[in-house]
């Protein structure tokens, strides 16, 4: 026995276990053909809604489902499920985001090779998802118009950690004296050259744009993985 | 507060390595935290107490080497570390980029044992 201590190296990446199922999720995602979003954002910006709007936009023309996070209660699948689309909700009891293993084990049973496109919606956190691969090919962060432009500086991480910036709820924007340039500044500047979408899942407005942007992405997707 | 989880996690990793090593005892576990990895440096050490209490790894400690972000400025051509996480852009040039090189990383790197 010897007191002096040694060092010894070790280099392994404390997530890698999650890393690991995320990366395989991505091959089985990408065999298949199904172009998976992802979904964060605070609590009560509006993804449910956003979501439902997506899914009965793409739903004639696609084969689209759902998997929603929540840490308690299946009320966003109910939601959801009104869109007609296959929707399963994941409940988390107390952690505060999903991991990779937990869409993993949602997705058993599913058929992926029967799916066009495949959305995630993560638990309401601006912190602790951000960590986290669950093997999606886009993550969105959305942004209500309601919570503040300075959101973006706020949340560094989770927002430069995203592909894609939404703003929601711009029916709210003129009531709430919303000032767009403001957010689009800071998202760009957490995150130079994000793109951005501006809607609202109660008027419509901005959807079509959104949904013809991940139609266009998924055209992309299969064509680079032929 | 996902840094219990993640403490859990380094707890875990640095017992089976001191495990493979014929039981060593763990002193220290070295570990880089980047800015940008989401996890808190106060949050990860209180967590990393109280996740090692009543384990072999009661007593040791948690040293964190942070991470500063690190982009590469497409105008310098050159990596660059930014002034600020909520700037992303060349502190030379202010040329703006997305390009993140270093800030991510959560990664045990060595270990302090005793045999």
């Amino acid at each position: 026995m010897s007191a002096e201590p040694r060092l010894v190296e070790v280099r392994k990446n404390v997530l890698k276990q999650n890393d690991v199922i995320a990366r395989a999720l991505r091959e089985r995602f990408r065999a298949a053909g199904v172009q998976t979003v992802s979904l964060v954002s605070s609590p009560g910006s509006g993804k449910t809604a956003f979501l439902e709007k997506t899914l009965t936009l793409l739903h004639p023309r696609y084969k689209v489902a759902a998997l929603v996070g929540d840490l308690a209660t299946e009320n966003d699948a109910t939601r959801l499920a009104r869109s007609q689309a296959p929707v399963k909700q994941i409940i988390t009891g107390t952690v505060c985001h999903l991991e990779a293993a937990m869409v993993q084990n949602a997705l058993e049973g599913w058929n992926l090779n029967n799916l066009d496109f495949l959305f995630i919606e993560n638990v309401g956190n601006l912190v602790c998802p951000s960590s986290y691969d669950l093997g999606e090919d886009l993550r969105f962060v959305l942004l209500s118009v309601t919570e503040g432009e300075d959101k973006p500086l706020k949340y560094p991480t989770i927002f430069n950690s995203a592909d894609v910036a939404v703003v929601t709820k711009s029916d709210l924007a003129a009531a709430v004296e919303f000032d767009e340039a403001a957010a689009k500044r800071n998202i760009q500047a957490v995150r130079p050259g994000m793109e951005i979408f501006k809607v609202s899942a109660k008027t419509g407005e901005g959807m079509i744009e959104y949904v013809e942007f991940l139609e266009r992405r998924r055209v992309r997707s299969r064509a680079a993985a032929v | 507060m996902h840094e219990l989880s993640i403490a859990m996690s380094i707890v875990e990793m640095a017992q089976e390595e001191a495990e493979r090593r014929g039981g060593a005892q763990v002193q220290a576990v070295h570990l880089r935290l980047g800015l940008l990895s989401g996890v808190v440096k106060e949050a990860l050490l209180s967590s990393y107490e109280m996740v090692c209490h009543s384990t072999p790894l009661e007593g040791s400690q948690l040293l964190i080497e942070e991470i500063p972000v690190e982009v590469f400025c497409p105008q310098c051509a050159v990596p660059r570390l930014v002034r600020s996480i909520q700037w992303f852009c060349c502190p030379e040039c202010g040329t703006a980029t997305p390009t993140v090189l270093h800030g991510k990383e959560l990664e045990v790197v060595a270990l302090e044992i005793t045999e």
